[in-house]
């Protein structure tokens, strides 16, 4: 196979030689000055049209995509500060709303507490009062008994003595035991 | 009989004019050339502005930052003055590659003429803007620094020597790559058609040319392309040299 491979191009090659009779195409210097010409009028061409419209149309759209993803992110972490700082705001009032609600938790608590002091102070007083009266009262009943029971036992010393004696002994005398009595007794 | 080297012919179409005794014919070249640039002006300016882009205008956009960053990490910020001409040169030998490897058609970068006059376009502009930018001190770019002064004078012969020589090698890979490609596809295509004359067994035996055809065209897409891109970055660092030559 390779042989006749060889035999193949070895006729190829002649038959070129035979008709162009110029040898290998990119060695055949005749058709240089063509292909230079060429390549400068289209590159030059390509050069204007991709300097002048294509790049600076591509360059700019994704220099605006840029730009938009850009813009928007800037957006997007304004609103996110915007956000944070309204998460603050009302973390802060929160903070505010419940000491206030502590103080005056504090304050009535305290109010509460003076008023039902004054209260049990007032009372206590009163019942002070009424106490100190009631000793009066009970003094005063006890000092009245006394001098009665002065009276009953002189009484009723006269009357025993009378029943015995047959006669009533005088009034000075009887006051004047009974008296003797009672400071013994007392 | 089939002839690998036909595809290269030259067909002049009508001739445009004398330059001396020297006809200027419009060829098959010619054409090819024009086409590339139509395909490429109409592709550019035929895509959308979508703010989100569809399919089309995204190819075009991808190549646009595909070549705008391989300008800027090679030759810096500063390299995007030569953007128009690096995105011409991608996309002039990129379109008329990928078309190359369609069949019948011509390949323009496997004529060693084309493929010079675009590395010598790089290399005079490197030497144009290069003295035009740094005057002088464009010739640093022959003197690194950090060698020893015993071995300086050889080392600048060899920068010298490289610098020359690089429209040559820069065009000649090209060049050879593009035309030694579609040599080797037509000769195993030519096999297919030579196996598939003998016959059922040839038949069958044409199968694995034919194969092989297959696989060699998907390798020559991606040659194409990266020849290109080869071409492309190859004057993105011959570009950074005239922008920046102190090595």
């Amino acid at each position: 196979m390779a042989e006749s491979h060889g035999e193949a191009k070895g006729t190829a090659s002649a038959h070129t030689e035979a008709e162009g009779g110029h040898g290998f195409p990119p060695f055949q210097k005749e058709t240089f000055p063509s292909q230079i010409v060429s390549l400068v009028i289209t590159f030059v061409a390509l050069y204007v049209i991709v300097s002048r419209l294509a790049l600076p149309k591509v360059g700019g759209v994704i220099d605006a995509r840029q730009k938009a993803i850009d813009g928007d992110l800037a957006e997007a972490q304004r609103l996110n500060d915007e956000s944070e700082a309204a998460m603050k705001a009302y973390e802060s009032e929160l903070a505010a709303a419940r000491a206030r609600a502590q103080a005056i938790g504090a304050e009535t608590r305290e109010k509460l507490a003076a008023s039902s002091d004054a209260e049990r102070k007032a009372l206590e007083d009163s019942l002070a009062a009424k106490l100190a009266a009631a000793e009066k009262s009970i003094a005063t009943t006890r000092a009245t008994a006394m001098s009665n029971v002065r009276g009953i036992a002189a009484d009723a010393a006269s009357a025993i003595v009378q029943q015995l004696t047959g006669k009533a002994p005088a009034g000075k005398t009887v006051e004047a035991a009974v008296d003797a009595s009672l400071k013994g007794t007392a | 009989m089939i002839d690998p080297i036909h595809q290269f012919h030259l067909n002049k179409i009508f001739t445009i004019g004398h330059i001396g005794n020297q006809e200027i014919a419009f060829t098959n070249s010619t054409a090819y050339m024009l086409l590339a640039v139509v395909l490429i002006a109409g592709m550019m300016l035929a895509a959308g502005r979508a703010l989100v882009p569809g399919r089309f205008q995204s190819v075009v956009e991808l190549s646009y930052e595909f070549v705008a960053n391989t300008l800027r990490t090679s030759a810096g910020s500063h390299g995007m003055t030569f953007f128009p001409l690096v995105f011409s040169l991608f996309m002039f030998i990129f379109v008329s590659n990928i078309v190359g490897i369609i069949p019948y058609t011509f390949t323009v970068s496997s004529h060693i003429i084309v493929t010079f006059s675009l590395a010598l376009l790089v290399f005079l502009t490197v030497i144009i803007y290069g003295f035009y930018k740094n005057g002088l001190k464009f010739f640093k770019l022959f003197v690194p620094s950090g060698i020893p002064a015993v071995i300086l004078p050889l080392v600048v012969v060899i920068e010298i020597i490289s610098f020359f020589s690089r429209p040559i090698s820069h065009s000649v890979r090209l060049f050879a790559n593009m035309l030694a490609g579609h040599v080797t596809l037509k000769v195993f295509a030519s096999f297919v058609t030579m196996l598939g004359a003998l016959g059922f067994v040839g038949k069958v035996g044409a199968l694995l040319p034919l194969g092989l055809t297959v696989a060699l065209t998907g390798l020559e897409l991606m040659v194409a392309f990266l020849q290109a891109y080869v071409f492309t970055i190859l004057t993105c660092i011959y570009l950074n040299d005239a922008i920046h030559p102190g090595h």
